[in-house]
């Protein structure tokens, strides 16, 4: 409910101001292997919009480093330490890893 | 008889202490146990490997692994199960992999023992980086390659 007055109080009101605070969801994401030499770095905290999904924060993770980009196609993702195949929602505090093709063995 | 709960997954840090693992799945009911060492090798497509490092998502690695062993206790009658990886650098020669299963017939270790590594390398979150004298490149496994495109 709060959210559609929200969306009709921002449709009436001019451009670029903004009307309360966003919701916004932190997710720790794990990189590892060559994304992480890609990313230079192994953890990061992602701040997104209520909502997203697992796609979207891969996706505004290759914005932030654009050096991932070549390897997207190959990326799969883990959220709470379970593949996951189509994207999902994320909730604060989950745990998203980013896992470019495994060579264990 | 041990089961599920007493299988030994571990990833660790130092070499890995093969008969240490053997003796988690030896069991007095057990007519075989089977084992499967990986080791490094030192050439790849006639380049010279220097040296191997591997690193892993650890917690995600041993849930993995878990799954792995439900599934082979699920299709074989099996007593024990022990799987080690090794991670950091590994010198060239050395384990990297080490699994053991016992049964009380030698056909369900040997057939699970073979699936717990095709598993391993499809699925459970571990990479490794091959250094040669000029360049390094992170492998990819063509079973998580084939497996993925499959899910894609």
């Amino acid at each position: 409910m709060e959210m559609e007055v929200e969306k009709e109080q921002t449709e009436g009101a001019d451009e670029g101001v903004e009307l309360g605070v966003e919701k916004k969801v932190r997710v720790k994401v794990l990189l590892f292997a060559r994304a992480r030499e890609l990313a230079g770095g192994s953890e990061f905290d992602l701040s997104v919009a209520d909502g997203s999904t697992t796609a979207d924060c891969v996706a505004e993770l290759t914005t932030r480093f654009a050096a991932l980009e070549v390897m997207r196609e190959s990326i799969v993702v883990a959220l709470n330490f379970n593949y996951i195949t189509d994207p999902v929602e994320v909730k604060d505090g989950d745990e998203l890893a980013i896992i470019p093709p495994i060579s264990g063995g | 008889m041990a089961d599920a709960k007493d299988d030994v997954l571990e990833i660790v840090e130092t070499p890995i202490d093969m008969t240490k693992y053997v003796d988690a799945v030896r069991d007095p009911g057990a007519g075989a146990i089977t084992t499967f060492i990986g080791t490094t090798r030192d050439t790849f497509q006639n380049k010279e490997v220097v040296e191997l490092q591997y690193e892993a998502y650890k917690p995600m690695a041993i849930l993995e692994l878990k799954k792995i062993c439900t599934l082979a206790r699920n299709q074989w009658p099996l007593i024990g199960i022990a799987v080690a990886h090794r991670l950091g650098t590994v010198p060239i020669g050395e384990e990297s992999v080490f699994i053991a299963v016992s049964s009380v017939h030698r056909k369900d270790s040997l057939d699970s023992c073979q699936f717990l590594i095709d598993e391993l390398k499809a699925r459970v979150p571990i990479w490794k980086k091959e250094v040669y004298s000029s360049g390094e490149v992170w492998k990819e496994n063509a079973e998580f390659l084939q497996r993925t495109q499959v899910g894609s």
